[in-house]
């Protein structure tokens, strides 16, 4: 059959034999110099990247048989608790679970949403984090952990709900564009959200790339003095990062004395961004938790700071990867929204309706979203439950849990923190380089391989006589 | 007794006090509503955080020079720094007042939200800087780039101010008595009508600057051209 997508016919024409789509000019590619010419403008969407990554799909366990024994699957007990901020802050988040919700904002989306998220992070016990807007009653009142952003923009930044905050995270970037500021777009601007950002009604609101009075390392260890001086040492700080220059920036972030770092990879979500930015900016999360590691384990503070990684968790193995490569945590953010109902085929004719169809939908900067989630728009918002979404994203964290807990105990591990990267091999040659783990069937991580057999030959060519080689 | 409590002005020397201890027992007067109004900080030395996260009406004079982040995000006090401030001044002040006798570091006010900023000397780069709601007084002239992003609020220059005055301001508006290097993108020259004149008299008086008419200050603002993105003024940025 042709492959044409839903939605895409009136984009593309009709497959037929002896048409060959070329592989570099495909109708993807096509379609967006169409539109470039037509309107002029750069394509800003939201989600993340869509681009074929090394991602946590190239790896597998190695579960336990003669070499190690296993833990019984519905019986023996396998923990999954985890406390964020014991380095300095008197009063660390105690989590049930190793699985947090990413900070999202409200303008990004709708109350009824951040209620939603706030109820199913109360129900099994982890937190959830404000974004670029501030802290809503409804946020505040249905999280029992919430974890509050102080972002460049400041919008909505003040103290009374600092104090009210379980933790603090400083946002430097996110995964999607690191180096990026922001754009809401004046169509998702409501008198609610205007107000709470201090700009008036239906204009581009930006959020700037750098924060307004810090620039570099020295001043960050100043800056979270200050917050931790104005909340008296109580709460975690928290630096977020995007992938990049992970290694260098998570030691810079922890000599600028952060309880916990959070690494968001290249395949974190946006609410609205360049596709440029998010398809081109970044490294993968697979890549960039090890570097994050091994900046923690170099400093000799690998478990006393503690690492959130996000970009691209979807499923338990996920979850378990990325707890088996060292994290203590991870964040969602694009998962959760897909599990209250986004990108739903509930919304088909609606989607048909606005260009696009489930499974494809990532325009959550237009505002028009039909499932109500990615909107300020009052009519879309009340189609959204937060009872009914707060469930489905409870049992969607549940499920997350009872999944990592089956791979680690099939590794005979008694708490999903004792998964290792030993635990793990990879499939691809890509995966085994950037997690630094073997290469299925080898001994060895590839990079260690290299190092072993390779260099010394390499170096010994090297070190012979020109005029013999 | 709870009166004369009150009245008294408690001494606090940070050569023998540490910062955390200060901060502490400014913030539990906040949270108790008990202990003294009156504060005098002696040897600040440049410490950084200073009298930051006040929540109550105390009247905090601080005898010396501080570091970054003085009095930041204050609400309901008045500080006073007989010296000159660090970097990020005041920072997202919601309310209160905070006047510095000497000079002032960049980013002063930066994201503050309300109450009053007064710097008697200069104020260095990005005075003002996403500035939501506070109103600033600087008797000296600003460095580049202040009022960048510049929300809501009044920002008042006796001096002058440097390049990129206003960059991508929104609703703020920026009144200045000397020369202007340069103006930011989508930040122009406004009429200067009676309301104005009124307005920055009212801000001189409340900052008590006695030396400056108000009618000699000239108004500028967002020309709102750029407040929704158009391919066509991309030459702008």
């Amino acid at each position: 059959m042709a492959a044409t997508l839903p939605g895409e016919s009136s984009r593309g024409g009709e497959w037929q034999p002896g048409l060959r789509e070329s592989a570099l000019f495909d109708r993807n590619v096509i379609a967006e110099i169409q539109r470039a010419a037509r309107e002029g403008i750069y394509d800003i969407r939201g989600f993340g990247a869509k681009r074929r990554l090394p991602h946590f799909d190239d790896l597998l366990f190695l579960g336990a048989s003669v070499s190690r024994y296993p833990l019984e699957g519905y019986r023996e007990r396998c923990d999954t608790n985890v406390t964020l901020g014991t380095r300095f802050a008197s009063k660390p988040l105690e989590l049930k679970i190793p699985i947090t919700i990413a900070g999202m904002s409200f303008g990004a989306l709708s109350a009824p949403a951040k209620e939603a998220l706030g109820r199913a992070a109360t129900e099994v016990g982890t937190s959830t984090t404000t974004g670029d807007g501030g802290m809503t009653p409804e946020e505040r009142g249905h999280s029992k952990l919430l974890v509050y952003q102080l972002l460049p923009s400041r919008y909505g930044m003040n103290p009374d709900d600092l104090r009210k905050a379980d933790a603090i995270e400083v946002v430097v970037g996110q995964g999607a564009k690191p180096g990026g500021g922001g754009m809401l777009l004046g169509h998702k601007i409501s008198d609610r959200v205007a107000a709470m950002r201090d700009l008036p009604k239906g204009i581009d609101q930006r959020s700037a790339c750098r924060h307004p009075d810090w620039t570099g390392p020295d001043d960050l260890e100043i800056k979270i003095g200050e917050l931790r001086e104005i909340t008296d040492w109580e709460k975690p700080i928290f630096v977020k990062v995007g992938a990049t220059r992970t290694y260098y920036d998570v030691q810079l972030a922890v000599k600028a004395g952060a309880d916990v770092i959070v690494v968001d990879g290249m395949q974190g979500g946006t609410a609205a961004t360049q596709d440029v930015f998010i398809e081109h900016v970044g490294i993968p999360t697979l890549c960039a938790l090890p570097l994050a590691v091994q900046a923690l384990q170099e400093l000799g503070l690998h478990r006393e700071v503690q690492l959130v990684v996000s970009g691209g968790i979807r499923s338990g193995a996920d979850v378990a990867k990325a707890l088996a490569l060292g994290a203590d945590a991870v964040s969602i953010g694009t998962a959760a929204l897909i599990a209250m109902g986004d990108n739903s085929p509930d919304y088909e004719t609606e989607y048909r309706k606005i260009g696009t169809s489930a499974g494809f939908y990532d325009d959550w900067q237009a505002g028009r979203d039909p499932a109500g989630i990615s909107t300020q728009d009052d009519e879309l918002a009340s189609r959204f439950d937060p009872v009914l979404g707060g469930r489905k994203v409870a049992n969607y964290l549940r499920v997350l849990t009872l999944e990592t807990q089956t791979l680690a105990r099939a590794c005979g591990k008694s708490h999903v923190h004792n998964l290792e990267p030993e635990d793990l091999v990879a499939l691809t040659i890509e995966a085994s380089l950037m997690a630094r783990v073997p290469l299925a069937g080898m001994q060895l991580p590839l990079i260690d391989e290299l190092a072993v057999r390779v260099a010394p030959r390499v170096a010994g060519e090297r070190d012979r006589p020109a005029a013999r080689r | 007794m709870v009166a004369d409590a009150a009245l008294a002005t408690e001494v606090v020397d940070l050569a023998v006090t540490p910062l955390r201890e200060l901060n502490q027992r400014l913030h539990d007067v906040g949270r108790t509503g008990a202990g003294p109004a009156r504060w005098r900080i002696v040897n600040p030395r440049g410490a950084h955080a200073v009298a930051c996260g006040l929540d109550a009406e105390l009247e905090v004079e601080i005898d010396g020079h501080v570091g970054y982040y003085c009095a930041g995000m204050n609400q309901h006090a008045s500080v006073r720094v007989k010296g000159n401030a660090g970097t990020g001044l005041a920072e997202n002040m919601m309310s209160g007042t905070v006047v510095v006798e000497g000079g002032a570091s960049q980013s002063a006010g930066a994201s503050a939200h309300g109450g009053l900023l007064v710097v008697h000397g200069d104020a260095a780069a990005r005075c003002g800087i996403s500035m939501k709601g506070v109103d600033i007084v600087v008797r000296g002239s600003v460095g580049h780039l202040s009022a960048f992003m510049a929300q809501t609020g009044r920002l008042v220059v006796c001096g002058d101010a440097g390049d990129s005055l206003g960059d991508s301001i929104y609703e703020a508006r920026l009144y200045v008595r000397g020369e202007v290097a340069g103006l930011g993108a989508d930040c122009i020259e406004k009429e200067m009508r009676a309301e104005h004149v009124e307005e920055v008299r009212e801000l001189l008086a409340r900052a008590g600057i006695d030396d400056a008419a108000a009618e000699e200050f000239r108004r500028y603002g967002s020309a709102r051209q750029l407040y929704t993105f158009k391919v066509d003024n991309a030459g702008a940025y």
